[in-house]
C-alpha cells in the first residue's frame, strides 16, 4: 500500500488533496502516512483551531507553511452568559504577531469569542497585503479606532463582519475611513455597534461596491434612509435594517417598499429593531422570496407576525420572540413547509408569570407541520414528556434540538414527573442528533438514555439536572462522539470525573461550574493526564486556601498539546502535570 | 419551588454571584457554599447543605428585602439580547438611575427620560447637590470647577458625563456619581 501511495508524483497528489475541503478530512488522509502527511501539510491552506489554547501558533505554523485562512475559537460557550469571569482568556494578540510574520498572504481571519486589541487590528492592516476577510463573532477588546485602521488599509477586503461582538465604539468616523478606490466589498455587518455612522459616507461605499450581497445595518440607520441605501445596491441577498420605525409617512413607506421589491435576489432580513407594525407591509412584496428571517429583536404582536410569515412559503430560518405564541407557530406549520431552523427566544427571560402564551403546543405543531426542521432553539415556561415524545417521533432527522425550560428543575406540568422520559425519546428517535440543550426536572436516568443513544451527540449543555455521579458517567462512556460537554450546577462529583479521566482527551473541553468537583480531584486528574489542561477558576482566592475535598467554582478541562498556557488571569490556576506542588 | 420577585426598575443584568442551591436530596452532599467568600471549612462540609433556593438567596441578600434573586447566567440569554428587549421596557416606564456624591448622607434618583440634553441634567444635578460643574470642553472635561459627573456605563467602567451622544449616554447610564475634581485625575481633567 506504501508503495503505491508513493508510486504517484506529489504533484497529483497535491492535486488531489486541494479537492478536500473539510479539516476533519485533511486531517484524515495526514494520518495515512508519513509522505501523505508531508504532502498534505503543504498545502494545507485553511486551518480551523476550535480551542486556542489547544496548540501553540508556533506549532501551527511549523506544521502549515502555507496557510491563507485561519479560525479561532477562544472563551468557553457558556461565556455568553456571564459564566466565564472577565479576563479569563482567549487573547489573540499572540496569535496575531506570530502569523503576522509567518503568513504574508494571509486572506481570512475568522475570531470567536476571543480578546482582541486595536493593536492588533492594526497588526493586520499592516500585515497582510492581500487580505479579505475579517469575522469578529462575539468578541471583544477592541475599538471603532481598529477598524478605521482595517478600513484604511486593506484594499481587498471583501468581508468586516462583527457579528456580536462588544467594540468600544467611539463614533462612527470610522467607516469614512474606507478610500475613495476601494471597491471590493461582498460582505458589511455592523449590526452590533451603537454609534451612527456616517450615512452619506455609507451610501458612497456601497454604491461604488458592485459585488456587494450582504449589508446588515446597526441600530442608529433610521428607518427613511434605507430606500436610498437599497436603491444603490440591488444585486443585495442579505439586508439588516436598522431602527425600524418612523414617522408615518406614504412616501417613506412606499420608497422603502418599491427599493425593497427592487433587489430581486434579497433572500434575508434581520435588524428590526424598535419596530412599528405599520411599516411591516412594506416587506410583503418580497415575503416569498425569503428564506431566511431574524424578527429576534422585533417587539411586535402574534397578530403582526402571522401576517408576515404566514407569506414567507420559502421560509428556511426563522428567528422571533415569544410574541409569536402557539397561534404564531400554528401558522408557521400550516405555511412554511421549508422550514429547517427555529429559534424562539424569550421577550420577558426575568418575569414570573409568563407574559405570552407560548407553550409546547407551539413547538409540536411546528415538529408536525415542518418535515425539513432540524434544529430548534425554544425557550417556553412548561413542558411534557407527552410533548417532547411527540416532537421526537414527528421529526427523527433533528440534529440540534435545544429547549430552555425557563424556570430551573421544572418538571412535566401534566403529571409532575421529570422530563427524563421526553429527552430520552428525543436522543432515541433522532438518531442524528449532533446538539442538545437540556433543561427542566431531570434525574440520572435521562443521562442514562443519552449515554445509550446518543451515539452522534457532540455537544450536550446540561444545567440543574441529575441527581449524582452516575449520570455525568453515562454521559462520559456512552456519547462515542461527544466534544463539548458544558455543565452548570449538577451534582456531578470526583468519581464519574476520575473514572472516565482517559475520555477527556477525546474531547475538545469540560465546563463544569457549580458543581461537586474537589480541588483534589482536579489535581489529581491535572498530574495523571498531562495532555489535559485543567484550569480551576475559583474567585474566592487560591484553591490551596482551603481543604482538597472542597468543590471548586468552576473548572475548564480542555486537551492541548501546548501545555499550560502563561496567560491566566489570578483567579485560574493550571493543574500541574507533574508531583511538583505549585507554591502559591 | 418559590420563584423569586423581581423589580422590574433594578433589573441589574450583571453578575450578581447568587445562586439557586442543589436540589435537597436524603444523602448528605459534601458542599461549600460557593457564594461565600469564607473558606471552606470541615464543619461545613460534613453537614451538607439542605438549603434549598430561598435561603440561599436570602443568605446573600441580608442587607435588603430579598430583590430580584437572579441565577447568573440564567436563563441562558445573551446580555445583548437582554438588554435590547429591557430598552424597550424602560422607555415605557422612565429611566431613573442613582446619583451619588461623596460626602453626601444617601442618594438621589433622577429619571434620565425627562431631560432631553447635557446641559439641562447637570444644572438638575447642580440644584439637587448644591453644587457646580463648570464648563464641558471635549479636550478638558469639566474645567474649573470643584466637582465633576461621573456614570458607570453598562460595561461597568466609569465615564465622564458628556462625552458621548446624548441618547447614546441615557441608554447606557446605570448610574451617576458626582465627584470632587481632585478625584478626577484618572479621567484625564485638569
Amino acid at each position: 500500500m506504501q508503495r503505491m501511495a508513493l508510486s504517484f508524483p506529489e504533484e497529483v497528489l497535491e492535486h488531489v488533496f486541494s479537492f478536500i475541503r473539510s479539516e476533519r478530512d485533511r486531517n484524515v488522509i495526514s494520518l495515512v502516512c508519513k509522505s501523505w502527511y508531508e504532502i498534505e501539510r503543504w498545502c494545507r491552506w485553511r486551518v480551523f483551531i476550535g480551542n486556542c489554547y489547544a496548540v501553540s501558533p508556533m506549532m501551527v505554523i511549523k506544521r502549515f507553511p502555507e496557510v491563507r485562512s485561519i479560525s479561532l475559537k477562544g472563551k468557553p460557550h457558556f461565556a455568553d452568559f456571564n459564566l466565564v469571569p472577565e479576563g479569563w482568556g482567549g487573547f489573540v494578540c499572540p496569535w496575531i504577531g506570530a502569523i503576522a510574520k509567518a503568513y504574508p498572504w494571509l486572506e481570512e481571519i475568522r475570531l470567536k469569542r476571543m480578546v482582541i486589541t486595536d493593536e492588533s487590528l492594526e497588526l493586520i492592516a499592516r500585515s497582510f497585503k492581500n487580505f479579505k476577510v475579517l469575522v469578529l463573532s462575539s468578541c471583544e477588546g477592541f475599538s471603532t479606532d481598529g477598524l478605521a485602521a482595517i478600513a484604511a488599509n486593506c484594499r481587498n477586503l471583501r468581508e468586516l463582519d462583527l457579528r456580536e461582538s462588544e467594540v468600544d465604539d467611539r463614533n462612527g468616523h470610522w467607516l469614512s475611513h474606507f478610500p475613495d478606490s476601494y471597491t471590493s466589498l461582498v460582505s458589511l455587518n455592523i449590526s452590533c455597534l451603537g454609534s451612527e455612522v456616517s450615512l452619506s459616507a455609507l451610501e458612497r461605499l456601497i454604491g461604488r461596491c458592485p459585488n456587494l450581497q450582504t449589508l446588515r445595518l446597526n441600530r442608529a440607520v433610521p428607518l427613511d434612509r434605507l430606500a436610498n441605501l437599497l436603491a444603490r445596491t440591488p444585486q443585495l441577498i442579505e439586508f439588516g435594517t436598522g431602527a425600524y420605525s418612523s414617522e408615518i409617512r406614504p412616501e417613506v413607506f412606499s420608497k422603502l417598499s418599491g427599493a425593497l421589491s427592487g433587489c430581486k435576489q434579497l433572500r434575508s432580513l434581520s435588524g428590526f429593531w424598535d419596530v412599528l407594525p405599520s411599516y411591516l407591509p412594506a416587506i410583503y412584496p418580497i415575503c416569498s422570496r425569503l428564506t431566511s428571517l431574524n424578527l429576534s429583536y422585533a417587539t411586535i404582536q402574534s397578530l403582526d407576525l402571522i401576517k408576515l410569515v404566514s407569506q414567507c412559503h420559502n421560509l428556511q430560518r426563522l428567528w422571533v420572540l415569544d410574541y409569536i405564541e402557539d397561534a404564531g407557530l400554528d401558522a408557521l406549520a400550516v405555511s412554511c413547509k421549508d422550514l429547517r431552523e427555529l429559534r424562539v427566544f424569550p421577550s420577558d427571560p426575568f418575569a414570573l408569570e409568563p407574559n405570552v402564551t407560548l407553550t409546547e403546543h407551539g413547538l409540536v405543531s411546528v415538529s408536525e407541520g415542518c418535515p425539513k426542521l432540524q434544529s430548534v432553539l425554544y425557550f417556553c415556561r412548561q413542558m411534557s414528556n407527552a410533548a417532547l415524545i411527540t416532537i421526537a417521533r414527528n421529526r427523527p432527522n433533528m440534529t440540534r434540538f435545544r429547549l430552555c425550560i425557563i424556570e430551573p428543575r421544572t418538571p412535566d406540568y401534566l403529571t409532575l414527573q421529570p422530563l427524563d422520559a421526553g429527552f430520552g425519546a428525543v436522543v432515541e428517535y433522532c438518531k442524528d442528533l449532533r446538539r442538545l440543550s437540556l433543561s427542566g426536572l431531570l434525574t440520572d436516568r435521562v443521562f442514562e438514555y443519552i449515554g445509550t443513544y446518543g451515539k452522534k451527540l457532540e455537544m450536550l449543555s446540561v444545567a440543574f439536572a441529575g441527581d449524582s455521579d452516575l449520570g455525568l458517567h453515562h454521559i462520559l462512556s456512552g456519547c462515542d462522539n461527544l466534544r463539548k460537554l458544558e455543565i452548570r450546577d449538577c451534582p456531578f462529583g470526583d468519581k464519574a470525573l476520575l473514572a472516565n479521566a482517559a475520555k477527556l482527551e477525546t474531547m475538545r473541553s469540560l465546563w463544569m461550574s457549580s458543581c461537586l468537583v474537589s480541588y483534589g480531584a482536579c489535581k489529581l486528574l491535572g498530574h495523571k493526564m498531562p495532555r489535559l489542561n485543567v484550569e480551576v477558576i475559583d474567585e474566592r482566592g487560591p484553591p490551596d486556601s482551603r481543604p482538597e475535598s472542597c468543590p471548586v467554582e468552576k473548572l475548564y478541562i480542555y486537551r492541548t498539546i501546548a501545555g499550560p498556557r502563561l496567560d491566566m488571569p489570578d483567579f485560574v490556576w493550571t493543574m500541574e502535570d507533574d508531583s511538583e506542588f505549585r507554591i502559591s | 419551588m418559590e420563584s423569586p420577585t423581581i423589580s422590574i426598575g433594578e433589573l441589574n443584568l450583571q453578575d450578581t454571584e447568587l445562586r439557586l442551591g442543589l436540589p435537597g436530596s436524603d444523602e448528605p452532599e459534601k458542599r461549600c457554599n460557593v457564594g461565600s467568600k469564607r473558606k471552606c471549612s470541615p464543619e461545613e462540609e460534613s453537614t451538607g447543605n439542605r438549603s434549598d433556593a430561598k435561603s440561599d438567596h436570602n443568605q446573600s441578600d441580608n442587607n435588603g428585602p430579598p430583590a430580584k434573586a437572579q441565577v447568573v447566567g440564567w436563563p441562558p440569554v445573551r446580555s445583548f439580547r437582554r438588554n435590547s428587549v429591557q430598552q424597550k421596557k424602560e422607555e415605557e416606564g422612565g429611566r431613573y438611575v442613582k446619583v451619588s456624591m461623596a460626602g453626601a448622607a444617601y442618594l438621589r434618583k433622577i429619571d434620565l427620560k425627562v431631560y432631553k440634553s447635557y446641559p439641562q441634567v447637570l444644572k438638575a444635578l447642580e440644584n439637587m447637590f448644591k453644587c457646580t460643574f463648570g464648563e464641558y470642553s471635549e479636550r478638558e472635561g469639566y474645567n474649573g470647577s470643584e466637582y465633576v459627573p461621573t456614570y458607570e456605563d453598562k460595561e461597568g467602567d466609569w465615564m465622564l458625563v458628556g462625552d458621548v451622544p446624548w441618547d447614546m449616554f441615557t441608554c447606557s447610564c446605570k448610574r451617576l456619581r458626582i465627584i470632587k475634581a481632585s478625584e478626577a485625575k484618572g479621567l484625564g481633567c485638569l
